[in-house]
C-alpha cells in the first residue's frame, strides 16, 4: 500500500486546484475522465442521431430527395459505428469510471494514467471517421466515406471498399485499444482495489456487470482488431484472407467479424442490466431480488455469447447441425435473460414503488427491452429468421434493445447520479418532457418497423415501395421527433454542469443503497483516499 | 518481494495488468488462428462448400446404378475478365461413382495474356465432401493466352456414400484474373 499511498499523495498536493484546459487533457481523475467520457458520448449520440436524421428525411417519402444512394449508404453504416462504439460503448464506460471506485469504496481508477490515455484516444478515432464523413459530403471529387454497413462484410470493405476504408481501419484500431485499456482498467481496479470487506459477492450489481462486460471487451475487442487487419493486408499487402480469387473465403469474414460482434452486444447492454439492478431496488424500496441469480445470470449469458454468432448468418448456407447448435444455443440465452426480468419484477412486487424519474427510464427499459428481446428470440428460429433475415425487422429488433434498452438505461443512470455527479438534482420538469417525448416518439419510430419488415422491407436502402409509404413516413415523424427530444436531456445536462437546480443532498433518493451516497454531493474531488466501514 | 509479505496494491495491479494484455495479445492471434481453424472445420464439414483443391486419386469402388444425382453447373465471372467461361453442359445426371467428363471453357478477347483462377464452390455446402475430381482446370492457374479460347475440361465422381437426401447440388465456378497478383507479387496464389 506504502508506494500507491504516496503517489497519492503527491497527485494531492499539485491537483488541489486543476483548472482550464490542462485539468482534463491531464486529467488522471477517475470522476473528470468519466465526466469526459459521459461528454463525449452525449456529443457522439447527437452525431450519429443527425446521421439518422439524414437517414429518416430521405425515408420520409418513398423515391429520392434529399441526398444520393451513395450517400444514403455512408450514412446507414457511420451512423451505426458512430451509435456503438462511439455512443453507447463510452457511455458506459463513463458510467463505470465515475461509479466504480465509488461503489468499491476506491480511492480511483487502479490504472489513471492509462485512464487518461483510453479516452483521449477517442477523439482522435472518432476525428478520423467523421473526418472521411466531411470530406464525402463537401469535399471535391466525391470521395466516399466507409458505405458497407457497421459491419463491413468483405469484399464490400476489401475489395469494394473506397479509399476511406483505410480510415476506417485506423480509426477502429484506436477505438479498439481505448475500450481495451479501458476494460483492462476496470477488471484490475474490482481486482485489487475493493475497501476491506468489499467481497464479490457484496458488490453492486452495476460494478459486477461491468466486471463482466470488461472480461467480454478483452476476450472480443482484439478478434475485432484481428479482422480489420486482416482487412487491411488483404486491401494493401496482397493477402487473401477474405479474398475467393486468392483462395480465401468471404464467408470467414462473417465468423470472425460475429465471433466479435454478438459478445459485443452483450458488451452493449450489460452494463444496462447493472444500472436497472441499482435503481429498481431504491425506487421499490426493497433489496434486489435474487442477487447471487443475477451475478450468475449476467455470468452465463456473457459465455453464452461466444458459442451463438452465427445465428448472425443462418442465411449464408450452414449445415442443418450447425443451424440447429446456433438456434439452440441462442434461445437458451433467453432463459439467464429470462431471469433478470423476472427479478426485476419480483422487485418491484410488492413494493412502495415511487416514480421518480430514475425509476420511470428504468420500468420503460425493462418492459421495451423485453420487448426487444422477444423479437430477437423469433430471429432466433433459423427458418423464420430467413425471412426476416436483413429486413426491418431486425432494425426494429436491435433498436428496441439498444436504444429503448441501452440508451434508456444510461438514461436512468444518469438522471439517478446526476445529483452525485452535478451537487444538484436535474430539473424535473424538463425530465418529465424528456421522458416522455421519447418514450412515445421512441415508439412511433420502432414499433411500426416490425410491421413493414415483416412485409418485406430491406434494410440498407434510399428507396422502397410504394406500400411501405405510410408506415415509413410516421416512423420518420417519430424519429424526427424521438432526435428533438434529445435536445431537451442536451439542456438538462447543461444546467447540471452550470449547477443550476435545487441543490442536492448526499443521498437524493430515500431508498438507494450504495458507498456513493455516502460521500457528498456534488462527490468530492477525491474520495475514499481511506477505505469505508463496509457493513 | 520476500515471500511472507503481502503483495502492495501497485505490485498487484501490475501483476494483473501483465496477466490482461497477454490475454489480450492472445485474443489477437486467435482472430487469426480462426483462419486456419475454419479451413481444417471446412474440410471436415463441408461448411463453405470448398471442393478438394487436389485430385482424387482412387478409382470408385462401386457404381450405384438405382441412384441417380442431378449436377448443375454455373459459371460467374470475376472482375477483369471480359471473354465467355462457361460450360457447354448445364446439368448431368449421374450414378454415384459413375466417372463424368465436362467441358468448360473460357476466352480471352484481349491483347494481352492472362492468368486465371478458377474457384469452385458447392450448393448446398454439404454434397461438398462427396465430389471428387480427378481433373479441373481449378486445380491450377490458367493461362490463356491473347485472343485464345480455351477447352477445360472436368472430370469428376460422386462419391457412392453420398446421402440419400442429396439428389441435386449446384456446382459454381468463379474465374478471376489473377494476372497482377501473379506477376506483381512473385508469390504462390493458394489454390482451391
Amino acid at each position: 500500500m506504502s508506494t500507491a499511498a504516496a503517489t497519492h499523495d503527491d497527485h494531492h498536493d499539485h491537483h488541489h486546484a486543476p483548472t482550464g484546459l490542462k485539468r482534463w487533457l491531464f486529467s488522471t481523475n477517475h470522476k473528470d475522465i468519466g465526466t469526459l467520457y459521459l461528454w463525449f458520448s452525449f456529443a457522439m449520440f447527437l452525431v450519429g442521431g443527425f446521421m439518422a436524421m439524414v437517414i429518416r428525411a430521405e425515408l420520409l417519402e418513398p423515391g429520392m430527395q434529399f441526398v444520393d444512394p451513395e450517400f444514403f449508404n455512408q450514412m446507414t453504416t457511420v451512423h451505426g459505428l458512430v451509435m456503438v462504439f462511439g455512443a453507447v460503448m463510452p457511455a458506459t464506460v463513463g458510467l463505470a469510471n465515475w461509479m466504480i471506485p465509488l461503489m468499491i469504496g476506491a480511492p480511483d481508477m487502479a490504472l489513471p494514467r492509462m485512464n487518461n490515455w483510453s479516452f483521449w484516444i477517442l477523439p482522435f478515432a472518432f476525428g478520423i471517421l467523421i473526418f472521411a464523413v466531411l470530406m464525402s459530403a463537401f469535399g471535391a471529387g466525391n470521395p466516399s466515406a466507409p458505405n458497407f454497413g457497421w459491419t463491413f462484410y468483405a469484399p464490400l470493405s476489401t475489395k469494394y471498399g473506397p479509399a476511406s476504408t483505410d480510415l476506417f481501419i485506423l480509426s477502429v484500431h484506436m477505438m479498439g485499444i481505448s475500450s481495451i485499456m479501458g476494460a483492462i482498467n476496470v477488471v484490475v481496479t474490482v481486482f485489487n482495489m475493493r475497501a476491506p470487506g468489499m467481497t464479490l459477492m457484496k458488490m453492486p450489481l452495476f460494478v459486477w456487470t461491468w466486471l463482466i462486460t470488461a472480461f467480454l471487451l478483452i476476450a472480443v475487442i482484439p478478434v475485432l482488431a484481428g479482422a480489420v487487419t486482416m482487412m487491411l493486408t488483404d486491401r494493401h499487402f496482397g493477402t487473401s484472407f477474405f479474398d475467393a480469387a486468392g483462395g480465401g473465403d468471404p464467408v470467414l469474414f462473417q465468423h470472425v467479424f460475429w465471433f466479435f460482434g454478438h459478445p459485443e452486444v452483450y458488451i452493449m447492454i450489460l452494463p444496462s442490466f447493472g444500472i436497472v439492478s441499482a435503481i429498481i431496488p431504491a425506487f421499490a424500496r426493497k433489496p434486489l431480488f435474487g442477487y447471487a441469480s443475477m451475478v450468475y445470470a449476467t455470468a452465463s449469458i456473457a459465455l453464452l455469447s461466444f458459442v451463438v454468432w452465427a445465428h448472425h448468418m443462418f442465411t449464408v448456407g450452414m449445415p442443418l447441425a450447425g443451424t440447429l447448435f446456433f438456434m439452440y444455443m441462442t434461445m437458451l440465452i433467453s432463459v439467464p435473460t429470462g431471469v433478470k426480468v423476472f427479478n426485476w419484477v419480483a422487485t418491484m412486487w410488492r413494493g412502495s414503488m415511487t416514480f421518480e424519474l430514475p425509476m420511470k427510464w428504468a420500468i420503460a427499459f425493462v418492459i421495451l427491452f423485453t420487448c426487444g428481446g422477444l423479437s430477437g428470440l423469433m430471429l432466433a428460429m433459423t427458418p423464420i429468421d430467413f425471412q426476416y433475415h436483413d429486413t426491418y425487422f431486425v432494425v426494429a429488433h436491435f433498436h428496441y434493445v439498444l436504444v429503448t434498452g441501452a440508451i434508456f438505461s444510461i438514461f436512468a443512470a444518469a438522471y439517478y447520479w446526476l445529483p452525485k455527479w452535478s451537487g444538484v438534482m436535474p430539473s424535473k420538469l424538463l425530465g418529465e418532457l424528456h421522458f416522455w417525448n421519447s418514450l412515445i416518439s421512441a415508439n412511433l419510430l420502432f414499433f411500426p418497423m416490425h410491421f413493414v419488415g415483416l412485409a418485406g422491407m430491406p434494410r440498407r436502402y434510399a428507396d422502397y415501395a410504394l406500400q411501405f409509404a405510410d408506415y415509413n413516413f410516421w416512423i420518420s415523424i417519430g424519429g424526427f421527433w424521438f432526435g428533438l427530444s434529445q435536445v431537451i436531456f442536451l439542456v438538462v445536462a447543461v444546467r447540471c454542469a452550470m449547477k443550476k437546480g435545487e441543490p442536492a443532498p448526499a443521498k437524493p433518493w430515500e431508498g438507494a443503497e450504495g458507498l456513493e451516497w455516502e460521500v457528498p454531493s456534488p462527490a468530492p474531488f477525491h474520495t475514499f483516499d481511506t477505505p469505508p466501514v463496509i457493513k | 518481494m520476500s515471500d511472507n509479505q503481502p503483495l502492495s496494491v501497485e505490485q498487484r495491479n501490475k501483476r494483473t495488468l501483465k496477466k490482461l494484455v497477454i490475454w489480450a495479445i492472445g485474443m489477437f492471434a486467435f482472430a487469426f488462428l480462426m483462419v486456419p481453424f475454419y479451413n481444417v472445420i471446412c474440410d471436415i464439414t463441408g461448411l463453405n462448400g470448398k471442393t478438394s483443391s487436389t485430385a482424387a486419386t482412387d478409382a470408385p469402388a462401386q457404381v450405384v446404378e438405382d441412384r441417380t444425382v442431378t449436377v448443375e453447373f454455373i459459371t460467374q465471372k470475376g472482375d477483369g475478365i471480359t471473354g465467355e467461361f462457361t460450360s457447354e453442359t448445364k446439368r448431368v445426371k449421374v450414378h454415384p461413382g459413375e466417372i463424368t467428363l465436362v467441358n468448360f471453357y473460357a476466352s480471352n478477347p484481349t491483347d494481352s495474356d492472362m492468368v486465371t483462377q478458377s474457384i469452385p464452390s458447392v450448393t448446398p455446402g454439404v454434397a461438398a465432401r462427396y465430389l471428387h475430381k480427378t481433373q479441373c482446370f481449378c486445380f491450377d492457374q490458367q493461362t490463356l493466352a491473347a485472343g485464345e479460347r480455351k477447352d477445360m475440361p472436368m472430370i469428376f465422381y460422386l462419391d457412392p456414400e453420398i446421402p440419400s437426401h442429396i439428389n441435386q447440388f449446384t456446382l459454381s465456378y468463379t474465374i478471376f484474373d489473377v494476372t497482377e497478383r501473379v506477376a506483381g507479387k512473385n508469390n504462390s496464389v493458394a489454390v482451391n
